[in-house]
């Protein structure tokens, strides 16, 4: 028995007027890696800041259809607590301009977390999650800055973590990255799985084929195919797909 | 090849040239105000009252009333404009109101001071009931300092990048949340800057208080915000244009410590922005 995390349902998007999203119909799986794949401009990203109603911050921005999650529309639940529910973690390493232990302490400190010991807890097993504890215990006090790329881009997967999600969104999280870096963060994603949905946008196929369960294509605001990842790279249903995958355009 | 070496010549030339005479009037300026300022500060120029129908004596009055207006001025405009500004930029929608709100405080920031001068008098010394006082002139200059305040805490807040609002709204926070715990921690140093610049401007003022609460001559220190006072922007007006055989010591020395607060209020200003801007880290 699969359990259905989010049901979208004739999903469409418009920004000024242009149509970003199609008719978009799709359902990621309790505990997944959804990989979701497509060149630039294909609706992944579109997608993945509609399910956390990011959206909504963008003046011109309209959609249409249902998203659903854990059976109840995300319009129907309170757009902050939806948020601490499902998570992101953007393209480029974004640590607030505090020290690495407050950039942890930021969402909490949002969700009336006051307390010092109960903040380190939370920073610790946070920090754990998203490996990078032993890289960091001895400077939680030092600018989040200081860190490298790959060490912050792993600050923002744990500062995501601190405020508890089942959900975790990352649109293109490696695409700021060495190839290093990269497999830490996939790591990270893989021992994730056993507490959380992820979503992957990722401009890197083979991202996909290495960390994603089932992996979508997107191209130009269509979902062309769905499908276990293991399947979609191997025998894709569609020819688009096939070429995409193959490297033939993208 | 000749050719535009000699424009390259030619440009450099213009360019300092023109920067030359930008520059010598204000040294020049700020030179003689020195020379002839300078012998007339003491101790007690600056701390006792004018004597002699204001031909000797010191300023101390005019000090503390243009001390007192610039501290109404702050109480009045720092709290209205930052927060005016925090509305605008955070959390009005984008749409024909505000883009004429926007428009208006441009405008207003271009509006002759001598107008808000003659606004002062007729809304807050008569139609209020102020009369000519302190609390007509703080507010006023207040009026006239807002639209500063307001464009540069405006432009203070929209430094901070967004992708700081982005993390903070996509961790669950509010958007009063978000302002306090990302963009006002990091907009503070533009708004203090662009604050003490506005608060200098208004300090060296003479058409808004002219009207509002200037006094001619006032041989005592004010005792309530209903008191009028003298302020040294007028103070200077008065012993140049009004009071004959005023000596130039006295005259310069006054000038002097107008330009002086003014020019102390600046150096503030540019040391809390380069402090910060040290410690900046994105």
């Amino acid at each position: 028995m699969v359990n259905n995390k989010i049901e979208i349902g004739g999903l469409n998007v418009f920004y000024d007027g242009v149509h970003a999203l199609k008719d978009l119909d799709l359902k990621v799986r309790e505990k997944e890696i959804l990989g979701v794949i497509g060149p630039a401009n294909s609706g992944k990203t579109s997608f993945l800041r509609c399910v956390n109603r990011l959206n909504d911050l963008h003046d011109n921005f309209k959609m249409a259809g249902k998203i659903m999650l854990d059976g109840k529309s995300i319009h129907e639940i309170d757009i902050h607590l939806l948020r601490k529910r499902i998570g992101i973690v953007f393209a480029l390493p974004l640590p607030l301009p505090l020290s690495v232990f407050d950039n942890i302490a930021y969402g909490p400190r949002t969700h009336g977390v006051k307390e010092r010991t109960k903040l380190l807890e939370i920073a610790e097993s946070s920090l754990r999650a998203a490996a990078l504890w032993d890289e960091v215990k001895d400077r939680l006090e030092t600018s989040a800055f200081k860190l490298s790329g790959g060490q912050q881009q792993r600050l923002c997967i744990a500062r995501t973590l601190a405020v508890g999600p089942d959900v975790i969104l990352y649109d293109e999280p490696c695409s700021a990255l060495d190839p290093i870096s990269t497999l830490k963060i996939e790591e990270a994603m893989r021992s994730l799985k056993e507490n959380y949905t992820q979503v992957l946008v990722t401009n890197n196929v083979k991202q996909a084929a290495r960390v994603a369960d089932r992996t979508a294509f997107f191209l130009m605001g269509e979902m062309i195919e769905i499908d276990e990842t293991s399947r979609l790279f191997t025998a894709p249903a569609d020819k688009r797909t096939e070429d995409y995958i193959t490297g033939r355009f993208g | 090849m000749i050719d535009s070496k000699l424009k390259e010549k030619a440009a450099f030339a213009i360019l300092l040239a023109a920067t030359i005479i930008v520059i010598a009037p204000v040294a020049l300026i700020l030179a003689i105000i020195l020379i002839n300022g300078l012998p007339a500060l003491s101790f007690e120029f600056l701390f006792s009252i004018p004597r002699d129908g204001m031909r000797g004596g010191g300023i101390f009055p005019a000090l503390v009333g243009t001390f007192y207006l610039i501290v109404g001025t702050a109480l009045f405009a720092i709290p209205f404009g930052i927060l005016a500004a925090i509305y605008l930029n955070e959390y009005a929608q984008r749409n024909r109101l505000t883009r004429a709100i926007e428009l208006a405080i441009i405008n207003l920031s271009g509006v002759p001071s001598i107008v808000y001068g003659l606004f002062g008098l007729s809304l807050f010394v008569e139609f209020l009931g102020f009369g000519a006082s302190i609390l007509a002139g703080s507010l006023t200059l207040a009026i006239m300092t807002l639209p500063v305040i307001i464009t540069a805490t405006r432009e203070a807040l929209s430094a901070v990048p967004r992708s700081f609002r982005e993390v903070s709204f996509s961790l669950g926070a509010s958007r009063w949340q978000t302002v306090r715990g990302v963009v006002l921690p990091n907009a503070i140093p533009g708004i203090l800057t662009g604050t003490i610049l506005g608060l200098s401007r208004a300090a060296g003022e003479t058409a808004p208080i002219l009207f509002t609460v200037a006094a001619f001559y006032l041989p005592k220190l004010p005792t309530s915000v209903y008191d009028q006072a003298m302020a040294l922007p007028y103070h200077i007006y008065v012993l140049s244009t009004q009071v004959p055989n005023v000596s130039v010591k006295v005259q310069y020395g006054t000038v002097l410590v107008l330009v002086g607060m003014i020019f102390i209020l600046n150096i503030v200003a540019s040391y809390i922005r380069s402090y910060f801007r040290k410690k900046k880290t994105w």
